[in-house]
């Protein structure tokens, strides 16, 4: 149980310090790889939680192919070192204290009014089966089909959608 | 021992920092990735509330990861887009201040 509790905290560590080295890395290349770290230790937080098939889609969708685009926007784009100065010198403070603010609150709220003292235990090993990947695609080609066919739509348009935003316009000017 | 109540405090502090970097930073790439964060954090609260009612019920419940795999599927569109987005409108302006994105008009 303890080594459990001390697993959870150097994680969670692990991936506030890295949201904070995305958030103030003055390179944008630095930023990406910051939040690739972020996304690998909230994949083994899923691991913890008994959800063994989001935690390497996790990796594969989001530590790999969405972060990919991002590094290859940026390299296209020569976007690394990009600083602008800033418009209103009031925004940085204001926008601190607002953020400290929401964690206060946030934290306030789920320690006093949403007591959630569920215990959440290690998953025993049949999480781990393919019996209960099984269960799980049945779940989601039975229960939930149609919003399984909306996010295939949803992924063509979007596809669509880039090609159209990428594509030269014929006869265009400049 | 962990509650559930440490997952979702771990949930609003990340989500805390990528609202507080789509407020802070001016180059439109970080703030894309400020919102991945923030949807990072609400699934990782959608994983946690799934695995703690599954533990209270004591059976296999599968509609928490369901909806995260949904959220993945809408990050990735958004990003499709939004990138895109992105590289056009640095073609036409030379420059991707976010300050500078206030007309319509190319």
């Amino acid at each position: 149980m303890t080594s459990e509790l001390l697993v959870f905290l150097v994680l969670s560590l692990v991936a506030i310090a890295s949201a904070l080295g995305m958030l103030f890395s003055r390179n944008t290349i630095y930023s990406a790889l910051f939040l690739v770290l972020n996304f690998i230790t909230v994949a083994v937080f899923y691991l913890m939680l008994g959800a063994p098939f989001i935690a390497m889609s996790q990796i594969t969708v989001y530590a790999g192919a969405i972060m990919v685009l991002f590094l290859f926007v940026i390299m296209l784009l020569g976007a690394e070192q990009m600083t602008a100065p800033d418009a209103l010198s009031w925004q940085k403070p204001l926008a601190f204290l607002l953020a400290i603010t929401l964690t206060v609150e946030s934290v306030y709220l789920i320690f006093a009014r949403a007591k959630l003292d569920t215990v959440i235990t290690a998953p025993d090993a049949a999480t781990n089966s393919m019996e209960s990947l099984r269960e799980m695609a049945m779940t989601l080609f039975d229960k939930f089909l149609l919003p399984f066919e909306v996010t295939s739509i949803l992924l063509l348009v979007a596809m669509v959608g880039a090609i159209v935003l990428a594509k030269k316009e014929k006869g265009a000017r400049a | 021992m962990i509650s559930t109540d440490y997952y979702i405090i771990l949930s609003a502090i990340l989500f805390t920092i990528g609202a507080l970097g789509v407020l802070i930073r001016r180059n439109p790439l970080v703030i894309f990735m400020s919102i991945e964060l923030m949807l990072n954090a609400a699934n990782l609260a959608f994983v946690a509330f799934g695995r703690s009612w599954e533990i209270a019920k004591g059976e296999a419940f599968f509609n928490g990861q369901i909806f995260v795999f949904f959220v993945i599927a809408v990050a990735a569109a958004e990003v499709a887009v939004g990138l895109a987005l992105i590289v056009e409108i640095f073609k036409t302006k030379k420059n991707i201040n976010i300050d500078e994105m206030n007309s319509l008009k190319g």
